[in-house]
This record gives structure tokens, C-alpha cells and sequence, in this order.
């Protein structure tokens, strides 16, 4: 009797799992996701954004709904932004069994990931980890150190400079650029790529010239600023970010410095604030999305994210786009395993705020259209008052994923 | 016990948990965290070389260990590139001549002279080093650092230092070797006028010799074993940033070193173990544990300023002369009290990060085990009421305490100085 | 000419401000001895309470509020915890301040939150004061300026001309005479730290809304304040005030320097080869680095001139 009972059992169970297709293999699990971000010290307001981000996501994409039927858990790994410290909490989330990991506070620390990862797959078959990237964006990272195990869903340095050149292009207003940065990789990067796609795209435009200072060393920005009226500029472009750009802003306003500036960061949690009525018309930044952006989905996501963190805004929409991709990706391979799932989510395309993204396999760079945005007035157009400070973010222009684009030296290896 | 019968106990039970530490703790984290225990063994003792026999306060030690790092890091790249014929074992020494060189050069300027210019100099060579770093991506690999990989070349014995726990052993037999090093220099005769120059330079200059070249000296000794500590930190992570060279990667040596205990040889060890405990453990339990080292490290300087070591020798020699039965009764009532006032100042503590931070998506949390809700103002008056009561009692327990140490001290020191005296 | 005389302006304006910055430090320098690490924590500080004050009140009364707030968190901790830590020695003063600075770093981030605060300009400073060369120049700006000055003369006459100034002066080289004679001379180490702080954080008031207030507006000031203190002098005045001008124009003028290393070569007809051109250190150009020239001038004056530039001692 008890053998007949448990073969019936035995039966129903491997008919229920043939019957349906492995779909419900995964539904119903919980997926661990590790966040490794500063979420203490003096890099943790953006970090603490972004968990709050994650989880409130976590909550929202999992669960019956989702189209694979997994409940997200989110567990936060501090890194005090060191590099060092990132690789000693992967391990300890490695540990725990996590096999997933989400970064995206500094692209030095999420180069030293790709590394870690790549070793730790490598000597660890069976055991491997998938990293999701929210906001590094180093292009090095899709090309000379791309790998299988990594996704980025920003944009990176070179996409949002291609977006920003086709928007100079157009614009007769820009004929003299100044080049403002930061003297480490980043800043360089800017330079670099600024020129270049300029001469490509808008040969018109003259470089008029440029300027690379220590990270977060310069106080009083008015010399920089001088040397940017003496030579006649009408925009500046710069990736400067947190008091780097808010205080070249204010210098600007102080000294009645009438250009357009051009950012990558003006938009980043708590540069809005420090801004506040410096610059209206005037500074504009390229991003995923914008604040006012007309997506029911998107205004429900900021809205709902607004009443449950009243002092933070949804800002980082590729966030949002890593939910979706995971979510997909697992329903596709019919499982939470990482390597399946990598696999499933390459050439993935789903549905997102702003239209189709499709994720690229040749490198694993989300192609998604890119907004450039201005910081305006609040009028009833544009109704959400960005960080208090009765201004808000408008559309300047829309670009579409292709113009973008940029090609990838990635020579990826695949596992078997 | 005799002196030598007595060291040579201490070595080899240093020996002894370097050899088995990591079959107790098998966990991945926790053997990178011994791994980094062992070489921050090394770099602490080779800044209390400076700070606690040297009197020089150092804020820019970073700058050495760092750059040691760098050239063990650029050595093993070319080592597995180039095939520069250079094993994985020998790469820290790599980085302890580099970090001698730099000394050696940056050490002539920084040593002329003592105290808080000495301090100053040093930070601002330190924020020159470390401002400079991102402007040369050739060096030192702009933001991303320089990466490498250590497992290269031909296994020796089939060690590939691939696994960690090899890597760890490496490591051990460093710390080892480095600390008996360090330990023999602060007995020879340089070591000793070390010392003299930190008590009274001016003596020293009467005596002889000049106290700058004796300050030079071990400066550039320092350097060669913080490069070694250096070097060792490469191969750990296979990966050296900028921020290896940072004023915050400085002032962590100092924290820790100082909270350790400078005035003992073993004063370092106890910080180093410490610094990876906080920084790795602690950081992953509580939001709040910059306050509370900021809190502990405040109250170090002004009630124990010889650091942890120095209450434990304290301990010891009370132990030593025969009196610490007294302070069993005192210490217990003391033992008692700490963890009720602890957990009620924690409490809140916790409590008001976790409003800050977690509030709006989980009021509650578990702390010690006890289930704690930040909308649930009972709870905050209970936090409260247990850090006041807590307060009272461990006062009380205090000053009890205190008189019943004082007593043993001077019991202690009316027998002479042949009454107790450990190491 | 036009860029020339903006940019001393530009210079002077900057340095002093750095001399707003620094002015409470070198007055707790020179009268007790004590490098007091957490000076950029209480500007920090002094903007917090400013903004809170501002939003509650106004601004002119945060001018006033919140440095006798700071003095009289300066006051307690001298008493309770510097006057304790003072037997050991100065290096121990100068560890516990630092300790200081993380504690209070870690307290402003949980009552204010991480990100920046919108600490703005009152709309009544906000504007041009004047116009030079076709470039406005800020009437806020001016107005830091004149609280520059402002407490370089206050804290002169305070030393020089009253008789309290004449005891802290005298205290600091004889304590055990002067408490001998009748002062209480840790009374007035109490009042000369906490008026410190409260310069610190009328510096915090007068900049945190010209700067942005955030929790790291401390570090990145933290160090410059140190410069020019050490390079002046320590205990001297006058040096902390010629040294932040120095400073300023400086570091102002080399932001319009855009000469290198290859430039130099090309002077004396040295053939610049690609990869020369390329190389970082040989490109590295004057501007790149001129925010790191104080540091250099630091070290420099340490070695050359270890009491600094007017100082009368060297600890």
C-alpha cells in the first residue's frame, strides 16, 4: 500500500513537472540578488538611493505577476566604494549562496568585479555568479573587459557622447565647445570621446578648449570659469559630477557665464538641489529617461516610489530594466540558474519605459534610446518638482537606440 | 618561567594559530579575512616602528604601503607576461624594495624633522601621492587600479597560489617571518636609539648621534616592510586602485594601530586583527559602525591611551603578582553591567539608523536576537530605559572597580618591582 | 589686462576666503597649542545648523545662532574631553579631535540625511555688486570678504588689545604663573576653543550656502584649512592671513597656466618626439595641477621654513 502511494506520488510529481514545460520548475523561488554599493561614508546617498531603488523594484517585479514567477530578495553588501573592499563582500555573498550580484556605484570597482567573477566562474564551475550593472559606465567594461557573466544597462561614456554630438549637430546655437573634467579615467574618457565624435559628427564646432582638474579638489571654480569666457565658448561640455558640477555651475551663474552646458550627472541624486535656480535653460543631460517623461509606467513607478521614500526620487531607470531583463531571461531559460539565464537574457528584447530595448550579445550593452533633458521651470507640462527646488527636468530631444550605438571590440568567451 | 622559555612559548604559539587558524575557520570570507589579518600584521607594525618606537605620528603611511603594492603588482605582470623570471612567493619582496625606494626618497624630506611638522609633512605628501594617481593611468591604471593575476609560471611543488588558502599560507610565513624581523630590529642598538630619539632627541644629538639620520633610517625600514605588506595585499586581491595610496587608507593604519596599543610590541597585532574584524564584520552588521569607532577610538585616546595591549598587560601583571582574586568580584559586577548598558545605547543607535535608512520599507529589525520596531515609541522608551539603568549600574561597577584597582596598584608597586611583570 | 586684474581679483577673493576658513583654527593653534582636526567638522557643522535655522527663522539669525551653538558644543568638549586628554601630550589632543571629526561626520549625517541640503543664498545678497571688465562680481561674494576681514580684526584686537587677549597669550607659554597670579587658566582655554569653533562655524554659516552643505564639505575642506595654518605659521595671525592670500592668488593664477614640461623643452629646442608628446608626466600642464600647488607649497615650506612663513614656533 505505502509503495503504491508513494509511486503515485512519484508519478503525479513527474507528470506535473513534464505536463507544464518546467515552467513552474523555477515560480514561486526566491532570487537572491546581492547589492555592493557605499552605503555608509561618504558616497552612501547615492548608494542608500539605489537600494531603496532595488528593493522597492524587488517588491514591485516579484512574485505571481512576474513572468517568471520568482520573488526577488535583496540583500545589501556595503563597500565603502573601495574596490578591496568589494571583492572581500563578494566573497561573503558568494558565501551565502547569492548568485547573482548587482553594482554600479564606480566603474573601478565594477571593473575589479568583472575580475573577481571571471576567476571565481572560472575555478568554480557550478557555482557561478552573473553580475548586473545599474550605472558603471567605464566603456572598457563592454569592450577590453567584457565578459559573459557581465550586463550593463546604462548607457556608457561613448553612447550618451554620440547622443550628445547628433544634438550639437543640429543645434546652430554651438559653434565654440569647452571641454570641463575631471582628471582621472572618466574625465579623460569625456575628453577623448568629445573630440572625437565632434570632428566626426559636428565638424563645424571648434574646440575652443579644455580643462582637466584633480577629483573633487577644486572649491572655487571662478578661474576655471574665467578661462572658459576669455575663450569665447558658448557651451561647455563636462562629466563632472556631485560638487565637481554643482559648484562650476554656480561659478558660472556667479560670474554671468552665459553658456550651455552639456553634463552626464546634472540629473544624479542630490546634483538638482545643489543646483537649484542656477543655470534654468541652460544645463541640460543626457540619461535613459527623464523625470517628466510621459510613460504611464514610469510616472506610476516615480509616483509609488515618491509616497513610500518621501525625501528620495526613482531616478536610476536602468534599475527597472535589470528587473525586467532578469525576469524575461528566467521565464525564457525556464530557470533561476545563472548561466542559463545569461544565456536566455543575450539578444533579449522586452518592453520598457521608453519603448523596446533589446540587450546585445555581442557585449551585453542594453541598446535603449537616450533623452537629453533641460533643467526648466516646473509648468503643467512638466509638473514634478525635482528635489524641491520648484524646477524640473524637460525633453530637449529624443534619440533613438541606433544613434546611440556604438560598435564593440568585445571578443567574448562563451562557456561551453 | 624563564625569559627565553617564555618567548619562545609566545613564538611558537604564534606559530601555532598562524598554522591552524584556517581549519578552524574555513568559511571563503573568513579565510580572506585571515589572509588580510596577516598582512596587516605586518603594515601596523611597520607604522608602530614609526609612531610608537619612533615617535613620528605618520598621516601618510598609505603612501608606501600603496606604492609597494604598485611595483609588486607591475612586477607579477611582467612576470607572467614577460617572463621575467620572478616567483609568485618573492613578489612581496618586490614591493617591501619598493616601498624602501620611496622612502628613501620622500623619507629625506619628511624626517628633517619631528612631532606635528613631521605629521604634517606627511600628509601632505600623502595628498600630493594620492591626488596625483588618477593623472598617470599608465602607472597606476586610472580608476579601474591595476589588476593581475598570481597564478603564473611553472607550480612549484604543485603551489599555484591559485586557491586562497595557499595564498594564505604565503601569507602567514610572512607575518611570521616579518614580525620577528621587526622584533629583533627594536632590540639592536638602532633600535634602541629609536627609542632614545622618540623619548629625547636632544640627549641623543649630546650622545653622538644625530636623530635625524636615526629617524631616516627607520623610516626607510618601515617603508621596506610596509611595501612587504604592500606587496601582500596585491596578490590577495590581484587588484590595486588609487585609493591604496588614500588619506583614509592612512588614517586607518593610525586608527587601528593607536587602538591597538603603540607602547607594546604587540600592541599593532592586536589593531591589525581588529582593523579586519571592523572592516570586514563589522560594516556588514550595523550601518552605524563609523560612529562607533569614531566613539571607541575617542575614548581609547582619553582613558587608555596605551591602547588594548596595555590593559591586557595591565591584566596580566595584576595576574602575574597574585592580586587579581581581588578584582574578580569588582570585575564581574563590571562584566555584568557593560552588556545592559551596551545593548541599550546600541539600541538606540541601531534604531535611529535603521529610521533613517530602512524605515519606510521594514520598521523593524533584529538586533541581538530581539525583535526592535522604530514606528513603536515603546520600543524607544524601552532602548532608553535600558541605556540609563544600564549607565547607572555599569558607573557604579566602574568606580568600584577603580578603587579596587588602584589598591592592587599601589599593593603591587610597595612590593617592588619584582612583584608581577610579564614580557 | 582685463584677465589679469579678474584673476587677482579672483585670487584675493578666494584667499580670503580660505582666511574665513582657517581664522579659528590658528586662533586655537596659537593660543592652546592644539591642531584641532575636527575645525572643518564644526564649518560643517555651523552650515547644518545655519540651514536648519534658516528654514525655522531666517538667515541673520543663524549668523548669530549657530556659532554660539558650536561654542558651546566646543566649550563642553574642551572641558570634558580635551583637558583630560592635554596631560598626554599634544599628538593625543590632536588623535582625539580626530576621532572627533568621524563621530561628528557620522551625528550630522543621521539628524540632516546623507545627500546635500538646499542651504541657498538670502534672496537680499543675491546678485551682482559690481561689474569689472564686462564680469560681475557677486555681492555675496563680496560679502564673505567682509567677514573675512571682519574677524581678522576682531581676533587681532581680542589678543593684542584687551586683557583677556593678554592672559591667553600669557597662558599659553606660562599656565602654572598665570593660574598663579589669579586667572583660571582652563576657564579661558574653555572660552578660547569654543570662540574657535564658533569661527568655524560662522565660516560654515557664511559659505555652506555659496558652497554646497553636504556631509562631505568637511574632507574636502578639511586639508587646506591645514595649509594654510602650517605654511603661516603656527600661533601667527598675520601668517595664517598672508599665507591663504598667497594661496589663493596662486592656485587662481595657475588655473590659467596651460604651460607643461613640453612646453619648457620646446623652449630650449628640445625636438618633441609622439610618444614625448603622449607621455603623462611631460604633458602634465600647470593648470591640471594647480588645486594640488598648496600641498606642494606645504611640504616646501616645511622643509625650507618649518616654522612657517611668520610663525614664532615650531610645535
Amino acid at each position: 500500500m505505502k509503495r503504491i502511494r508513494s509511486l503515485a506520488a512519484a508519478t503525479l510529481a513527474a507528470t506535473l513537472s513534464m505536463g507544464t514545460g518546467g515552467a513552474w520548475a523555477q515560480a514561486g523561488e526566491t532570487v537572491r540578488i546581492a547589492v555592493i554599493d557605499p552605503q555608509s561614508g561618504p558616497f552612501a546617498n547615492i548608494g542608500l538611493n539605489i537600494l531603496h531603488t532595488l528593493e522597492f523594484l524587488a517588491e514591485r517585479e516579484g512574485g505571481t505577476h512576474n513572468p517568471a514567477g520568482v520573488k526577488f530578495e535583496i540583500v545589501p553588501f556595503d563597500n565603502k566604494m573601495s574596490g578591496p573592499e568589494s571583492l572581500n563582500v563578494l566573497k561573503a555573498a558568494i558565501d551565502q549562496g547569492i548568485r547573482y550580484v548587482v553594482q554600479g556605484g564606480g566603474s573601478g570597482v565594477a571593473g575589479a568585479l568583472i575580475d573577481a567573477i571571471n576567476k571565481h566562474n572560472e575555478r568554480n564551475p557550478g557555482k557561478e555568479v552573473v553580475y548586473l550593472n545599474y550605472a558603471a559606465v567605464d566603456p572598457d567594461l563592454t569592450n577590453s573587459k567584457c565578459s559573459f557573466y557581465h550586463f550593463s544597462f546604462d548607457a556608457n561614456t561613448a553612447m550618451k557622447m554620440e547622443a550628445m554630438g547628433s544634438s550639437i549637430q543640429d543645434d546652430k546655437r554651438v559653434r565654440k565647445v569647452y571641454l570641463l573634467n575631471q582628471n582621472y579615467s572618466h574625465g579623460q574618457q569625456v575628453t577623448r570621446y568629445a573630440k572625437e565624435v565632434l570632428r566626426r559628427k559636428a565638424p563645424h564646432v571648434e574646440i575652443v578648449g579644455e580643462d582637466l582638474h584633480p577629483l573633487g579638489q577644486v572649491k572655487d571654480f571662478s578661474p576655471y570659469i574665467a578661462k572658459i569666457k576669455a575663450s569665447g565658448a558658448d557651451t561647455v561640455i563636462t562629466g563632472n559630477f556631485g560638487p565637481d558640477l554643482s559648484l562650476a555651475f554656480k561659478a558660472a551663474r556667479d560670474a554671468g557665464l552665459d553658456v550651455a552646458f552639456y553634463t552626464y550627472y546634472a540629473g544624479a541624486a542630490g546634483t538638482p538641489a545643489a543646483i537649484g535656480d542656477a543655470g534654468l535653460g541652460k544645463i541640460r543631460f543626457v540619461y535613459p529617461i527623464y523625470t517628466n517623461l510621459a510613460s504611464p509606467e514610469y510616472q506610476a513607478v516615480f509616483k509609488a516610489f515618491g509616497q513610500k521614500f518621501p525625501n528620495e526620487a526613482f531616478v536610476t531607470s536602468p534599475a527597472y530594466n535589470l528587473f525586467k531583463a532578469l525576469s524575461h531571461g528566467m521565464a525564457k531559460a525556464k530557470s533561476t540558474d545563472p548561466v542559463k539565464v545569461a544565456r536566455a537574457m543575450e539578444g533579449l528584447s522586452f518592453r520598457s519605459f521608453t519603448g523596446d530595448v533589446t540587450m546585445r550579445a555581442s557585449d551585453h550593452q542594453l541598446q535603449q534610446p537616450l533623452y537629453m533633458a533641460t533643467w526648466n521651470k516646473v509648468d503643467a507640462k512638466n509638473p514634478i518638482d525635482v528635489e524641491k527646488t520648484g524646477n524640473t527636468w524637460t525633453l530637449d530631444r529624443l534619440f533613438d537606440s541606433y544613434v546611440a550605438s556604438t560598435p564593440t571590440t568585445c571578443q567574448m568567451k562563451r562557456p561551453a | 618561567m624563564p625569559a627565553r622559555g617564555r618567548q619562545a612559548v609566545l613564538w611558537g604559539g604564534f606559530a601555532f594559530v598562524l598554522i591552524v587558524a584556517p581549519l578552524v575557520f574555513q568559511s571563503g570570507l573568513a579565510l580572506t579575512a585571515l589572509s588580510q589579518m596577516g598582512y596587516m600584521i605586518i603594515i601596523c607594525l611597520s607604522y608602530n616602528l614609526l609612531l610608537g618606537q619612533g615617535g613620528m605620528l605618520s598621516f601618510g603611511h598609505a603612501v608606501y604601503t600603496g606604492l609597494g603594492a604598485f611595483c609588486a603588482v607591475h612586477a607579477l605582470n611582467h612576470a607572467g607576461a614577460e617572463g621575467l623570471p620572478l616567483p609568485v612567493s618573492l613578489v612581496p619582496l618586490v614591493g617591501g624594495l619598493g616601498g624602501a625606494a620611496v622612502a628613501a626618497v620622500l623619507g629625506w624630506v619628511s624626517t628633517r624633522k619631528a612631532h606635528v611638522p613631521f605629521a604634517m609633512i606627511t600628509m601632505g605628501v600623502g595628498e600630493l601621492v594620492f591626488a596625483m594617481t588618477p593623472m598617470f593611468p599608465g602607472l597606476f591604471g586610472g580608476e579601474g587600479g591595476i589588476s593581475t593575476n598570481r597564478v603564473v609560471g611553472e607550480p612549484v611543488f604543485g603551489i599555484t597560489f591559485g586557491p586562497q588558502i595557499q595564498l594564505y599560507y604565503l601569507i602567514a610565513t610572512y607575518c611570521f617571518a616579518c614580525t620577528a624581523l621587526i622584533f629583533l630590529f627594536t632590540a639592536t642598538p638602532l633600535g634602541r636609539m629609536l627609542n632614545a630619539v622618540r623619548d629625547n632627541p636632544e640627549r641623543v644629538a649630546f650622545v653622538g648621534c644625530d636623530p635625524q639620520t636615526v629617524r631616516y633610517i627607520a623610516f626607510v625600514i618601515a617603508g621596506f616592510f610596509a611595501g612587504i605588506g604592500g606587496g601582500l595585499f596585491a596578490l590577495n586581491f590581484e587588484l590595486v586602485q588609487g585609493s591604496a595610496v588614500g588619506g583614509l587608507t592612512s588614517a586607518s593604519y593610525l586608527l587601528y594601530t593607536y587602538i591597538g596599543g603603540t607602547l607594546l610590541f604587540f600592541g599593532p597585532i592586536i589593531g591589525a586583527i581588529l582593523s579586519v574584524l571592523v572592516g570586514v564584520l563589522l560594516s556588514e552588521f550595523t550601518k552605524a559602525w563609523a560612529l562607533y569607532l569614531g566613539l571607541a577610538f575617542m575614548l581609547i585616546v582619553m582613558f587608555a591611551p596605551g591602547g588594548l595591549s596595555a590593559i591586557l598587560m595591565a591584566n596580566l601583571r595584576v595576574a602575574a603578582s597574585g592580586k587579581f582574586c581581588r578584582l574578580v568580584k569588582p570585575g564581574s559586577a563590571l562584566l555584568a553591567a557593560t552588556p545592559v548598558w551596551l545593548a541599550g545605547v546600541t539600541s538606540l543607535v541601531e534604531m535611529t539608523y535603521h529610521r533613517q535608512i530602512h524605515a519606510p520599507l521594514n520598521p523593524t529589525f533584529r538586533h541581538f536576537g530581539v525583535l526592535l520596531d522604530v514606528s513603536d515609541g515603546a520600543d524607544w522608551a524601552g532602548a532608553a530605559a535600558l541605556a540609563i539603568v544600564g549607565g547607572v549600574l555599569f558607573e557604579c561597577a566602574r568606580r568600584g572597580f577603580v578603587r579596587h584597582w588602584r589598591m592592587v596598584q599601589e599593593e603591587m608597586h610597595a612590593l617592588g618591582p619584582g612583584a608581577g611583570g610579564a614580557s | 589686462m582685463a584677465f589679469f586684474a579678474l584673476s587677482l581679483l579672483n585670487g584675493i577673493s578666494y584667499g580670503l576666503l580660505l582666511f574665513m576658513l582657517s581664522a579659528g583654527l590658528t586662533l586655537i593653534m596659537s593660543m592652546m597649542g592644539v591642531l584641532n582636526f575636527a575645525h572643518a567638522s564644526f564649518y560643517m557643522l555651523g552650515a547644518y545648523l545655519a540651514y536648519q535655522v534658516s528654514a525655522w527663522i531666517g538667515f541673520w539669525p543663524a549668523l548669530l545662532i549657530s556659532p554660539l551653538v558650536a561654542a558651546l558644543l566646543g566649550a563642553v568638549f574642551e572641558r570634558w574631553v580635551l583637558r583630560r586628554v592635554h596631560r598626554h601630550g599634544h599628538a593625543s589632543e590632536l588623535l582625539v579631535t580626530v576621532g572627533l571629526s568621524f563621530v561628528m561626520l557620522e551625528v550630522v549625517q543621521l539628524v540632516w540625511g546623507r545627500a546635500p541640503v538646499g542651504y541657498r543664498i538670502p534672496a537680499e545678497l543675491e546678485g551682482p555688486l559690481f561689474t569689472l571688465f564686462g564680469s560681475p562680481f557677486p555681492l555675496y561674494r563680496a560679502f564673505m570678504m567682509g567677514v573675512s576681514i571682519l574677524m581678522l580684526l576682531a581676533i587681532w584686537l581680542l589678543v593684542s588689545r584687551t586683557r583677556i587677549g593678554l592672559v591667553i597669550q600669557a597662558a599659553l607659554t606660562h599656565p602654572d604663573m598665570v593660574q598663579a597670579l589669579g586667572h583660571d587658566v582652563p576657564r579661558v582655554s574653555m572660552g578660547v576653543f569654543g570662540g574657535g569653533v564658533a569661527l568655524a562655524a560662522l565660516a560654515g554659516v557664511v559659505g555652506g550656502n555659496a558652497y554646497t552643505t553636504e556631509p562631505g564639505m568637511a574632507f574636502s575642506v578639511g586639508n587646506i584649512v591645514f595649509v594654510v595654518v602650517v605654511v603661516g605659521g603656527m600661533g601667527s595671525l598675520g601668517g595664517a592671513f598672508v599665507a591663504s592670500l598667497l594661496i589663493g592668488v596662486v592656485t587662481t593664477f595657475a588655473v590659467s597656466l596651460d604651460q607643461s614640461l613640453l612646453h619648457l623643452l620646446q623652449a630650449v629646442d628640445v625636438p618633441v618626439t609622439d610618444a614625448m608628446a603622449n607621455h603623462a608626466l611631460l604633458a602634465l600642464k600647470i593648470s591640471q595641477v594647480a588645486p594640488l600647488l598648496p600641498y606642494l607649497l606645504l611640504v616646501s615650506v616645511l622643509i625650507f621654513r618649518p616654522k612657517g612663513l611668520m610663525g614664532t614656533r615650531e610645535t
